[in-house]
């Protein structure tokens, strides 16, 4: 069996990260996009477009959307999955807030 | 039997319900209540009302005096509960009064947060939050002034339409950017403050308070911009926190609030709390309806054993402001497997939002029109399938069959005097007039009598829209391309309404045009703001959310994800101390590529994010500026060495090209701009593949325009000769501007030109002197705004957020 664990790590306060904007995590080699939207809530996807690896965090982001910066890709901010006729999936992470804190879950 | 005894702290409107519902079901207590506002119980929800003069304090008691008698409760009024010992059951008051209990209720509500700021404590400042605090502000507004609330949520903008209604003027400061964001959705927020603001209210987001101001009383109150704010009251209402000290000193368990469980017990289990104070679930309330279950709760426990527990359940929230309607209820807020149905009217000024996830409702915006607000709560309440009714939800219950959407709304909407024609300041009214008097039925015929759309053609849509509106079944709109899928209107339609209806933020646009998403999408959001940045030089504030990366951090993104930076050389000309600079910049940060590109420029590739900062405070400290080879706008000016050197040279084409790149730098424009000056026909400058180019000659000067060597090769076609330099500065700065007026967003010049016709353009900008005047006018007044190095900005600090990641971690992904 495969235990799975969650480790919630502080990585900042909501109001570093811009309204309809993102912020990057870096883990390691890893870099996870932590995107805050218009309401307040917050999402982590790895800064990984899965059409050519552009980085999500750079694009625009939309109804719960971000366009990819290089070639337009729109990728679920929730499920990660790439919108319209595009198909591909970009890895999610966990992510909450404790008050102000954001909390990435990994 | 002696009665056992209950001890109540607070006499606010839970412990008020809460003791209603005991009577009903015992009489075994006898009750006595600690109030420390020396009054009855009265419903604190309708102070507003009691503010405004809509009512007065006798119209919103709950309970009176007989009602206290009647139940045998003994009411201490103006006493304040100072300590209690549990070990004795035992509350002690503040004027010394003990009172024995079995069960205490702590119901001591919540304070006003005062912001910490020089000056809270100035006579004339005052929090919102019961009888007193609403007379003091009756009172103050007798003497007239101005009153500045901070707080744009519920309360402040309750007290703001209040004290406005008593004669006072009224500014709102608010942090956020939009008006009640806990409540509405950016688009009704924008209603609201537009509503607000029709009202005479000065409303100011994003704007915080500094200090308050004066000597013996308020003044005044000053922003953190610098901005001060005459004011004779001040209101604070920002916010309520939980009124815990008393509980703490008991030793009782506090967190945010009173900690109990879902009875209402706190953690000493003869003491129950209910109102504002308690943490329940881990969850504060501030509004009435989930206060009101606590009571009942706590009541039914009090009574006897009873399984009834307390469950969060979403509070729809309502304005009472008389005439501004909205409602909302629920979650709004984005995420998985979410869909949003949004219907607008910008005619009725309406706004409403459901929110749908796996066919069931799950939050509702309205504004405007907040019918079916209730309806919307109860599908949330009973969670039932929508998808039946999914088609026409968003019409509400009494359009369950029908509806539908009037495309045409916005352009009825407009005044007979909005001006449609910019180009021939044709008026609505006057095109109507010539329809209807000149029986007009198609629009070469309005063109022809009224000039409208006879010009640049940008409101060519907005004029068949009137056609239609006039003509009804008689015309048929031909189908303009919408922008985006968010909207059905064309570029043409939406930059015309921008001006006529004088629409000034994103979300104004959204709402008056009736856009079909929240938020817009990555085609519309960069063009609506490109079309505000143009229209409204000095008014509108960038929407840095709303445009593409590159022009978000100045530096064009590569394909790996790095940057790559070039820096203005005007004219294309350098010196060797640049080119130190650029060699130095290039060796310290380990940049991998250095290239000359096709506009005269240096090409520094693959610069890391986290180096742009450092990397352009080196060049700013040579004395070079972004080059702007990101943007849509100017980007170069190429020039070849004309009279300095060239023997064949015929003017001074460097000269010139630094001048026109000196004015023109820093320009947004719906595409991006280049330019070049050659010294003599040779064209070494390729002046005639430019989007704008200018040819040297013996007797002067050759302007060219509408080139193109990108995916479509065309050569230019002239505009007009002129004989001076200033000529050529001042034509080409009104071309410009008539191009950055009139442009589609991402349309090169040479498409511009061909949609409006090279001939026309000709006739505004070259042979009309006014015209081309006052279009060069208009391009020095924007430049004021806009020639600002964005490079030098984020060095000195601006939109710090972009160069840096927010962590840096070192942790095994769980797989």
């Amino acid at each position: 069996m495969n235990m799975q664990t969650t480790t919630w790590v502080e990585v900042g306060t909501l109001s570093d990260i811009p309204r309809q904007g993102a912020r990057c995590v870096k883990n390691g080699e890893m870099t996870i996009a932590i995107f805050r939207t218009t309401q307040d809530d917050v999402f982590a996807l790895e800064d990984k477009c899965p059409h050519k690896n552009g980085p999500l965090s750079q694009g625009i982001v939309h109804d719960g959307c971000v366009t990819c910066p290089l070639h337009n890709w729109v990728i679920s901010l929730s499920t990660g999955t790439a919108q319209g006729a595009d198909e591909g999936e970009t890895r999610t992470f966990p992510v909450k807030l404790d008050g102000e804190t954001v909390l990435l879950g990994l | 039997m002696t009665k056992r005894k209950l001890v109540i702290v607070g006499n606010g409107m839970a412990p008020g319900r809460m003791l209603e519902h005991l009577f009903e079901a015992t009489d075994q207590y006898d009750v006595t209540i600690f109030n420390a506002e020396p009054r009855v119980n009265y419903d604190r929800i309708m102070l507003s009302p009691v503010l405004s003069g809509e009512k007065t304090y006798a119209d919103i008691i709950i309970h009176g005096e007989g009602w206290y008698a009647e139940h045998g409760i003994t009411l201490h009024q103006g006493d304040k509960i100072t300590e209690i010992r549990r070990h004795e059951r035992k509350v002690i008051s503040e004027k010394g009064v003990v009172a024995e209990y079995d069960k205490l209720v702590i119901a001591t509500g919540s304070n006003p947060f005062i912001i910490p700021v020089p000056g809270s404590d100035l006579p004339g400042v005052l929090a919102y939050r019961d009888l007193d605090d609403t007379d003091g502000m009756i009172a103050a507004s007798e003497a007239g002034g101005r009153a500045v609330v901070i707080g744009g949520g519920l309360l402040g903008l309750e007290a703001a339409a209040g004290l406005k209604m008593r004669g006072m003027d009224v500014t709102v400061i608010h942090l956020m950017p939009t008006l009640m964001e806990r409540q509405l959705d950016s688009s009704a927020g924008y209603l609201l403050q537009k509503e607000l603001e029709s009202r005479g209210i000065d409303v100011r987001c994003e704007a915080n308070t500094k200090q308050s101001l004066g000597s013996d009383k308020v003044e005044g109150v000053e922003l953190a911009d610098g901005t001060v704010i005459d004011a004779s009251l001040v209101v604070m209402a920002v916010g309520i926190r939980p009124n815990v000290a008393l509980a703490q000193e008991a030793g009782l368990e506090v967190n945010r609030g009173i900690v109990t469980d879902a009875t209402m017990k706190t953690s000493d289990p003869n003491i129950y709390s209910v109102g504002e104070c308690v943490e329940v679930g881990g969850m504060v309330y501030g509004l009435v309806a989930p206060l009101y279950r606590m009571a009942k709760v706590a009541a039914e426990h009090l009574a006897g054993p009873s399984d009834a527990a307390f469950a969060h359940a979403e509070t729809p929230t309502k304005l009472k402001v008389t005439g501004c309607d909205l409602y909302s209820v629920g979650d709004f807020a984005e995420g998985e497997g979410r869909e949003d149905i949004v219907l607008r009217d910008a005619q009725r000024g309406t706004y409403k939002r459901v929110i749908l996830k796996n066919n069931k409702l799950i939050g509702a915006v309205l504004y405007g029109d907040v019918a079916d607000g209730a309806w919307y709560n109860q599908m949330l309440v009973s969670g039932e399938d929508v998808s039946e009714m999914r088609d026409t939800l968003i019409f509400g219950q009494a359009y369950q069959g029908g509806g539908s959407v009037d495309p045409l709304a916005a352009v009825a909407a407009l005044p007979d005097d909005a001006e449609i024609c910019g180009c021939n300041g044709i008026t609505k009214g006057m095109i109507v007039t010539a329809i209807t008097g000149k029986g007009l039925t198609s629009l070469a015929e309005v063109r022809a009598h009224t000039k409208a759309s006879a010009s640049c053609g940008t409101c060519t849509g907005l004029v068949e829209g009137i056609m239609g509106i006039t003509l009804g079944d008689d015309f048929v709109i031909p189908a303009a391309q919408g922008m985006c899928g968010c909207t059905t209107h064309s570029h043409g339609f939406v930059r015309r309404m921008i001006k006529a209806k004088e629409l000034k933020s994103i979300p104004a646009v959204m709402q008056e045009l009736e856009w079909t998403t929240a938020e817009g999408c990555a085609k519309c959001r960069p063009a609506l703001n490109y079309y505000l940045v143009a229209d409204w030089p000095g008014e509108y504030v960038d929407d840095q959310q709303s445009r593409f990366i590159n022009e978000r951090v100045h530096a064009n993104i590569q394909k790996d994800g790095t940057y790559s930076v070039v820096p203005r050389m005007f004219g294309g000309m350098t010196t060797p101390d640049e080119l130190r600079a650029i060699a130095d910049v290039a060796d310290k940060y380990n940049i991998p590529s250095v290239k000359v590109t096709g506009g005269q420029r240096i090409d520094l590739l693959g610069v890391k994010k986290e180096d742009l900062l450092p990397v352009w405070a080196d060049l700013n400290a040579a004395g070079m500026i972004s080059g702007a080879a990101y943007s849509k706008g100017l980007r170069t000016v190429k020039t070849c060495v004309g009279t300095d050197w060239c023997r064949f040279g015929t003017q001074d084409s460097t000269g010139l090209g630094i001048k026109l790149e000196k004015a023109l730098w820093g320009s947004w424009a719906p595409a991006k701009l280049k330019l070049a000056v050659t010294g003599c026909p040779r064209n070494c400058a390729e002046a005639t593949c430019k989007d704008i180019g200018i040819i040297c000659v013996d007797s002067g000067y050759e302007i060219v325009y509408g080139g193109a060597a990108g995916l479509h090769i065309q050569g230019t076609t002239m505009l007009g000769k002129v004989a001076t330099e200033e000529e050529v500065m001042e034509t080409v700065c009104a071309l410009t501007q008539y191009y950055r007026e009139t442009g589609f967003y991402l349309e090169r010049i040479y498409k511009w030109a061909e949609r409006l016709g090279y001939d026309h353009i000709k006739e505004v900008i070259y042979e009309n002197l006014d015209e081309r005047k006052a279009f060069a006018e208009r391009f020095a007044y924007s430049q004021k705004f806009a020639q600002v190095d964005p490079w030098a900005e984020r060095v000195a600090g601006a939109e710090a957020h972009e160069f840096s990641p927010m962590a840096t971690l070192n942790m095994e992904a769980a797989e």
